[in-house]
This record gives C-alpha cells, structure tokens and sequence, in this order.
C-alpha cells in the first residue's frame, strides 16, 4: 500500500492500482453523507480534483494521485456513503486507475512514511 | 487570537473525548466520539445533553418594581406582544433595528416580577448594550455564575423527572423555578432541535454535577455543536448570523407568526418598535424575499453561499442558500434560503454547486415534524 500527502491510499491490483482515503482522513472528515464519482474513461492528471467527499461538516476534494486514467468507480459508496466511514481502506474504495506511468507509484509514502506524516 | 473564554462544563466537554472548536469566543464541543450523525439521531430517538452557557441570561426589572412596566418597556425593542405573556410562560422574540432588520433573536419569560431573557452568545454584549441604553426606566442585569444546560429529546422528561419530579408537570413554553440539591434550577420547557425538552439554567458550582447525573442515565448522550446545527436546522429554526440579521426583517425570515396581534396595525399596542414603518408595511404588503425550505433533489448537500438560479443556465441568482447541509433523520440534503415571495412550495429552482445547477425544491419548513408537548 502507497500513501499520498492528501491521505489516500493506492493499492495495486494487476495493472492497475485502487485508490481511497485512509481511517485517518475519514476520521477527520466525519460522517460521509455525500459522494460523487468521477466518469470511467476519463484521463486525469495528478493533483485534479475529481471526487467531491460530503460529509456532516463539509465538501472536500478527492485529487487524481498521479497520471491515468479511471477505469472503474465505486458506486457502493455513492449509494451508501457511510461506508467511507466503517471501511475506508476495504469496501469504500473509490476508484480503480490506470497509471500512465506506474514506475511514478515507488515515488509515493509507505506505511510507515505515512504514520509518521499523521502522527 | 484572543484567548477563548470556557464554560464551566468544558473540563467535563475534554474528559467525555469532545473535539472542541472555537464559536463565538468560547471553545466549544462540536463532537463528541459518537460523532454528529449519531448524536443527531440520538436527540431524536432519546436524550441529548447540550451545554449552552454560553448564550446569555438576562434579567429585566422594572424600577416599579412591576413586571407589567418590564414588559412595556421591552416592546420598546421587539416587535412582540411581551406584556401578553402570563407569568410562567415563554416567548420567541427579536430585537429589530430602525430599518426593520433583526439585531438578535432572543427568548423572554415572564417570571412573576420580572422579565428572564436568553440570547445569542454572540450578541450578547451588543444585547445588554442595546437594553441598558434604550430601557432606562429599567434594571438590566447580565446573571453572572449561572450555566445553561438543554435537554432534548422523547426522552428528556423521563431523564428530567428523576432530579425534578415535577418537571413533567410543565407544557411547552412553560418555564418555573425548583429545587435539585441546594440548587436553584430555573426550568422552561423548550430548546432549539424541533424535540421536547427543557433549558435548565443552573449554578456554576453545581452545573457539573446536574450534567454527570444526568449523562449518567442510560438514554442521555452529549450531544455537539455540530448535530445543535443539523437538529435545528431539521427544525426549520433560524441560526443568527446566518438565516437571520440586520439586512433581513422578521416578515421576510417568516417569523410573522412572532409578532402578534397586539403589535400589529390594528392592534392594541400597534408598532412602537424599531423598523414597525417597514415591518407592519411588510406584513400589509407581503415581503419581496422570504425565508423557505429547500429540498435539494439527489444526495449533494446545498451549503451556506450557495447562489440560486431560476433556470438550469443563464439569469441572475434570485437568492442564496443561509444554512446548508445534511438531514439525518430526513436522510437527505436541506437548506434555507431568501427567495422571491412569488414563488410556491413545490416550485423547483436551482443551486449552484462546483459549477453546476442542481435542482432543488422549494419546501415546507420545518423538514422533520416537531414533537413539541403542548
């Protein structure tokens, strides 16, 4: 598992990687009562904004992690947004992606990186 | 910063885990571990506990030392039959200023030789201000060492009754005096989350202990600023500062039905407030803008500062979204907003929300029923 800056979490899986937000950011954002998925096929760069979280308290932005392009959305956690709440980093994934270059994964945070970066 | 001011409850707020923020200059709980949804849910299946010390208490005494003369003085300032009030009970109030806008909302009871009023904490230097200065034939007293606890919910009375046994004796808008412990209580029967409940206004020293005990009871949780909001909101309730101030007037927040008969044209004691030129013309005439319920269609929430529009591209916003967010109880979005008078519930306009129009309803307030015991 690789970490961003902006607490989301990359999982490989084939080709292509999985992509949420850490127990960490969903702890922070509090109950999630809204989410909207970006379109499948669509290219994005690193740091797009292309999810909107909702929750209790607030709209927060969910940035593409790097180059690609989205293959498959989550449409549990648009019909059911609590899940982003009871299984961040399981059943409330967002999207699946196709990196553009996935040599650009090694790049990002590891476990222990991250914890150190949350504290 | 400024060094934010405590309540006497905000040990107590750290040690129950709340996440505390900062509103209008006291650091206050918005959550506690259970989190806003549940706490939400909470108050409306069982009991919320809410610190509110720090609103303000007020007591108003006439120098006659009569509550009549009180009451006659405040209509100075509020567009309210005050002097109507029997003793025990409560009413919804608000200063207005001389163009008709709203300075602060407020609760007045009449308790027998005076006058008790609670207001925001963030107006409430403004408030004491206003009332020394424009009710000099009056005694204004801020009450200093006094906490403000409310306790909402179906089940606030049988938690109540276990302290106060008569508690259960008083209806809504009641308020009265009793004993718990040594302790003073000054009771009403009332609160801001649509729900049944009492406001209970309590010594400082002893205001830890009624807490305790009372979160102790099995069907009582602290409840946050953050699920105050979505419950009263739910409510179709008013939040000063954002649903209501000085650029809007009583009639276009459609609280009309807080001015009564005797202060309106006609009436007994007609005008004789502040801005009554604009207001009693707004209530002949019908206002340009009122306050109404939204009803977002789909999951995404319409908050505060979202621009309206009449039409899915093109125009001008024709209002603006004052208090936005999720319902729990209702499971899905709500707002209020300032719009043309000329619209009608049912109608469906549209909120600009990261760039797009949205559809939303236009709504009967308030979106949960309330469960007021009259």
């Amino acid at each position: 598992m690789k970490y961003t800056e902006d607490h989301e979490w990359l999982r490989p899986e084939g080709d292509l990687v999985v992509v949420g937000i850490t127990e960490h950011a969903s702890e922070q954002l509090g109950d999630v009562v809204f989410v909207e998925l970006p379109d499948t096929g669509k290219a994005v760069s690193a740091g797009d904004e292309i999810c909107v979280i909702e929750s209790v308290k607030a709209a927060s932005d969910i940035r593409a992690p790097l180059d690609g392009e989205i293959v498959e959305v989550n449409q549990d956690i648009a019909d059911n947004p609590g899940l982003v709440n009871e299984d961040p980093t399981g059943r409330a994934w967002f999207f699946k992606m196709k990196l553009s270059d996935p040599s650009k994964l090694d790049g990002l945070m590891d476990e222990a990186a991250y914890k150190d970066l949350i504290g | 910063m400024a060094d934010l001011e405590r309540t006497v409850l905000h040990g107590l707020h750290l040690s129950l885990g709340a996440k505390m923020v900062p509103f209008a200059g006291y650091d206050m709980p918005v959550q506690y571990p259970m989190g806003v949804l549940k706490e939400h849910l909470h108050a409306r299946a069982a009991a919320g506990l809410f610190d509110v010390s720090h609103m303000g208490q007020i007591l108003l005494t006439s120098r006659s030392g009569r509550v009549e003369d009180a009451a006659r003085a405040l209509e100075r300032l509020v567009p309210v039959d005050v002097l109507g009030l029997k003793e025990g009970r409560q009413r919804y109030a608000m200063f207005t200023d001389e163009a008709g806008g709203i300075l602060d909302d407020l609760m007045v009871a009449n308790r027998g030789d005076h006058l008790f009023l609670v207001v925001n904490a963030a107006c409430k230097a403004a408030d004491f201000a206003h009332l020394k200065a424009g009710l000099p034939d009056c005694d204004v007293g801020l009450v200093e060492g006094r906490a403000l606890l409310a306790l909402q919910g179906p089940k606030a009375e049988a938690a109540l009754a276990r302290l106060v046994p008569d508690a259960a004796e008083l209806k809504f808008m009641d308020v009265a005096i009793r004993q718990w412990d040594t302790a003073e209580l000054w009771i009403s029967r009332s609160g801001y989350t649509g729900e049944d409940g009492f406001e209970i206004s309590v010594p400082d020293r002893f205001a830890v202990a009624l807490a305790e005990r009372l979160l102790a009871m099995e069907e009582v949780a602290p409840i946050g600023l953050g699920a105050r909001d979505s419950l009263r909101l739910e409510a179709g309730m008013c939040l000063y500062g954002h649903d209501i101030d000085r650029t809007t007037t009583p009639v276009e927040a459609n609280l009309t039905w807080a001015i009564q008969k005797a202060r309106r044209a006609g009436g007994a004691r007609e005008g004789g407030f502040p801005g009554a030129a604009r207001i009693l013309k707004e209530l002949a005439d019908g206002p340009m803008r009122l306050r109404v319920g939204l009803r977002p269609e789909g999951r995404a929430p319409m908050r505060e500062g979202t621009e309206i529009y009449a039409g899915t591209d093109g125009g001008a916003p024709i209002g603006r979204v004052t208090s936005g967010g999720f319902g729990p109880s209702i499971e899905a979005p709500m707002a209020m907003a300032y719009l043309p008078a000329t619209l009608a519930e049912g109608d469906t306009v549209y909120g600009d929300v990261r760039g797009r129009r949205l559809p939303a309803v236009v709504a009967a307030l308030p979106f949960h029923p309330t469960n007021y015991k009259r």
